[in-house]
């Protein structure tokens, strides 16, 4: 049996979906109350995929890394969420927000998985709206939309600069009723350490108690990993502290193949890094380029000049100013995609046209100012803007802002199937954990419309086509011996971390990671460098595993041990990255392989050579992963070579 | 700068804590709180101590998961931040800074400042929320809502639940969180329906769960990160008076 079988449905793409779901298996009534499903994650996908499983019957157990689902990072998405609502009537439809999503993933996503994002775009800002998520909206009463980038229409909704909290509160709050209601059962600050297989089957998960360090065991009949993306492998990204790919990795290393791990997007606006000591990069929200101007001196003395602080930007004349991308690209200017914003900034920089400490570009609102007065870009951006003073100690209002691009999403990860079943059966990926929707990189306020559409519309349908198979499948009593190994394995690792007391701290390694992986696997990669990578990684593995000091013990609460587990898997997915990377001869998206681009330095595709997603299985401890393919297909959309100009 | 901390450590939520002094020396002022505590640890670590605990997760403001009690203040000196986003340019070279938990019954500490909030979560799942489940739901443009409603119920809606408001309140008092629900939902259409039972149901189980009264001392505005007004209490209070009338007839 070919592992890798996508299962996309028969019929015409914009049918597929509609005939998936008249023809798949449902579960009554009376078995789902026999069914379990266990949850990992409670950011968008995972809350919102236990509020609507609980409430269609099934014993939900959900876990959570903090204290309450509202801290999950979705709530730290700005900008907003797409849906091809078509509100604003300019021109904007089902198929257009479906094949922006292709072309802003540079033809490397799923055609399929796709358009069914495109198609229910539409439910979320409804279920969202029914939830009392309060929406920006415009004098009428009706919904505001804004632009966003990759696109030349407005369908992005927003509350603020805050839409993904006010969606997370949302789900958090479909989430709650659930379990009050006695559908979901909630485990707080449980990070799962293991997962549990019978049969072939995922069967459970083992977690461990943050508060108290105790290791637990849970059985379902499915199992959910919502657990988002590995961007801090990196060390320092947009993500937050208790980010990590911990959970992916643990799933890859029982049998799930892992998908497109060299997918990373780098994200053009964030505060450029300041110290040594800094623990995180702050994004500022992508809507900024919206009515931001991004440039760099013309002139290289003038950098210099503003480097030594001998010039201050506000100097400038605006003849001497390089709005480069509006220069290279005159018909998407500020709002080309992503990985194209953060390249360019990369270059202008590299060139010696950088500001700050050398790494920074500026962003602009000295004409959003003059054309529309200080209390327009007050309102529209007001908190972005407070949020940026309160970090560098500077005006934005008054000093253009300082940006660089910095790690943000990752659009690899678990390998799935049209229904979010992983390789394994049973185990799901939804959200930023699986690597389906975005192809190579991600478009803004995409993130939000695939977590929510996984959670609220995919997965409860798609779990049921596997689950209605399981209704004479008994409950997995925890007690067995599938649970033994698992939880003897996880425990003699952590006694094994714990007795190394070495003397590197495990942010000093993970600092260390996250700088080789920043320089020879982030934003311009090549064969040279990331063959260099893979020994360094390796390396690095060895001193974890030999020098690594983690203090106190296994029974109380220690987030030094907690960051150790994660390191461990960080470590195999930088491993996973780098190879990906190496093998991916070509550059598309956000995987950007120096020795392949056109004359004009866009990323330049192989698509005879590179058109598949690559899948990689797990061979043990010390083996090299096996790669697979899955060819894309591109049946209804005309691949062409990106162009925003 | 070179810093005095007083920190509060504590095992576990049975044991007795204590202050404990830790000199830092050489923080750069661009360093932000949490970033100064990382520190620390790193440097506890490195004499084989136990870390200090806190909880921290987003480092930009909007998770709410951090929360100090920093020099006698919830989140610090500095106005309108969060915990993680206080940056060290705030206090001066030399300084003694005392750093202790939320404190307050209904959250008990776990370890060090670490504190357990879930009562939050329990008073949430009472009824902060619309009973709506996934799917069936009308078109989002089909209810016009005024543009003021929308915006002042973004405005309660940006409570991000970091319980400096209980940690502020000399009566541990929870209104100003709950108060931001209720007043959320009570601005908008599809609030409605159950805004008379959804009052009721949290603030019961906010008193059950040992938050005291208000006093109209507002500690809790004043020290709130996202500025969420008082008003919401006001509009909280009213609502509960309508709803009992309600339930009277």
């Amino acid at each position: 049996m070919n592992k890798l079988d996508s299962k996309i449905p028969s019929g015409p793409l914009s049918q597929k979906w509609s005939n998936y779901k008249a023809e798949q298996k449902l579960v009554n009534p009376a078995n789902k109350r026999k069914l379990d499903v266990i949850v990992v994650g409670t950011g968008l996908a995972g809350a919102s995929a236990a509020a609507s499983l609980g409430a269609l019957g099934f014993n939900v157990k959900i876990f959570c890394i903090s204290d309450s689902p509202r801290r999950a990072h979705s709530i730290a998405a700005q900008g907003g969420v797409n849906a091809a609502k078509n509100y604003q009537k300019d021109g904007d439809s089902v198929g257009r927000l479906f094949y922006d999503t292709i072309k802003g993933g540079d033809y490397r996503a799923r055609e399929a998985n796709v358009y069914r994002l495109a198609e229910v775009s539409n439910n979320i800002i409804d279920q969202c709206v029914a939830q009392g998520v309060p929406f920006a909206r415009d004098y009428a009463g009706m919904l505001d939309n804004r632009s966003f980038g990759g696109a030349q229409v407005s369908r992005t909704f927003y509350a603020k600069g805050q839409t993904g909290q006010q969606l997370l509160l949302g789900a958090y709050s479909a989430l709650s009723k659930e379990i009050k209601a006695g559908s979901v059962s909630f485990y707080e600050r449980r990070e799962m350490v293991d997962l549990v297989l019978k049969d072939g089957k995922a069967r459970g998960v083992i977690t461990r108690n943050l508060a108290n360090g105790e290791l637990e065991r849970y059985s379902a009949h499915a199992v959910i990993i919502a657990t988002g993306g590995y961007g801090n492998v990196y060390f320092l990204s947009t993500n937050a502290m208790e980010c990590n790919g911990s959970a992916a990795v643990q799933c890859y290393r029982k049998g799930a193949y892992f998908a497109n791990p060299c997918y990373v997007q780098i994200h053009p606006t964030c505060i450029p890094v300041k110290g040594e000591y800094q623990s995180k990069l702050t994004l500022m929200s992508e809507s900024l380029r919206n009515d931001g101007r991004i440039w760099v001196p013309k002139k290289i003395e003038d950098s210099q000049a503003i480097r030594e602080g001998r010039l201050k930007p506000t100097e400038i004349a605006e003849e001497d100013r390089d709005y480069y991308l509006e220069r290279r690209y005159p018909a998407f200017g500020n709002l080309v995609p992503r990985d194209i914003a953060s390249r360019a900034a990369k270059e202008r920089c590299d060139a010696g046209y950088g500001v700050g400490s050398g790494n920074a570009v500026y962003l602009d609102f000295k004409s959003a100012i003059e054309r529309l007065g200080r209390d327009k870009v007050e309102a529209r951006y007001g908190n972005l803007f407070q949020m940026y003073e309160k970090i560098v100690d500077e005006n934005p209002y008054e000093t253009p802002m300082m940006i660089y691009p910095a790690v943000h999403y990752t659009m690899g990860g678990l390998w799935v199937d049209y229904e979010l079943q992983t390789t394994i059966p049973g185990l799901f990926a939804a959200g930023e954990a699986n690597f389906s929707d975005h192809g190579a990189n991600r478009l803004g306020a995409s993130a939000l419309m695939q977590g929510l559409a996984d959670g609220y519309f995919v997965l409860p349908y798609t779990i049921q086509n596997y689950l209605s198979d399981q209704i004479h499948t008994p409950r997995l009593d925890v007690n067995t011996e599938e649970f033994d190994n698992v939880e003897k394995e996880v425990r003699e690792k952590m006694e094994k971390i714990l007795s190394i007391q070495g003397s590197k701290t495990v942010d000093t390694l993970q600092r260390e990671l996250g700088h080789i992986m920043w320089e020879y696997v982030g934003m311009g990669r090549n064969k040279e460098g990331l063959e260099k990578a893979l020994p360094m990684i390796k390396e690095l593995e060895k001193e974890f595993w030999s020098n690594v000091r983690v203090t106190g013990d296994l029974s109380t609460m220690n987030p030094e041990l907690s960051k150790a587990l994660r390191l461990s898997d960080h470590i195999e997915l930088a491993k996973l990255m780098a190879m990906d990377a190496i093998q991916r001869e070509e550059s598309c998206g956000g995987h950007f392989r120096v020795e392949y681009q056109t004359p004009e330095h866009e990323a330049k595709r192989d698509d005879d050579g590179f058109m598949f997603v690559s899948a990689w299985q797990y061979n043990g401890q010390g083996q090299e992963p096996t790669m697979h393919k899955e060819e894309l297909k591109y049946e209804f959309t005309k691949v062409q070579q990106r162009n925003y100009k | 700068m070179n810093l005095t901390l007083k920190i509060w450590r504590q095992k576990d939520s049975k044991s007795k804590g204590r202050f404990e002094t830790y000199k830092l020396n050489d923080i750069s002022p661009d360093c932000s709180f949490l970033e100064m505590l990382d520190i620390l640890n790193e440097s506890l670590v490195d004499k084989v101590e136990h870390p200090v605990c806190f909880d921290s997760d987003c480092r930009e403001g909007i998770c709410g998961m951090c929360g100090l009690y920093i020099n006698g203040r919830p989140h610090g000196p500095d106005s309108a931040v969060t915990t993680c986003q206080l940056h060290m340019r705030k206090f001066s070279d030399g300084q003694t800074i005392v750093i202790e938990p939320w404190r307050a019954k209904p959250f008990p500490i776990i370890r060090d400042l670490v504190v357990d909030r879930s009562a939050f979560d329990k008073i949430i799942q009472e009824g902060g929320y619309v009973s709506v489940t996934t799917g069936g739901v009308p078109d989002g443009n089909a209810i016009a809502i005024p543009k003021r409603n929308a915006d002042e119920a973004m405005d309660s809606a940006s409570c991000i639940g970091c319980g400096a408001c209980v940690a502020a309140c000399k009566n541990a008092s929870a209104m100003l969180f709950v108060s931001a629900k209720v007043t959320q939902l009570a601005l908008l259409p599809q609030g409605q329906p159950e805004a008379a039972t959804r009052v009721q149901k949290m603030v019961a189980k906010m008193d059950e769960l040992g938050f005291g009264n208000c006093t109209n001392t507002y500690a809790c505005e004043a020290e709130c990160p996202k500025e969420i007004k008082r008003s919401n209490i006001a509009k909280m209070n009213r609502e509960f008076l309508a709803a009992k009338v309600v339930s009277q007839e």
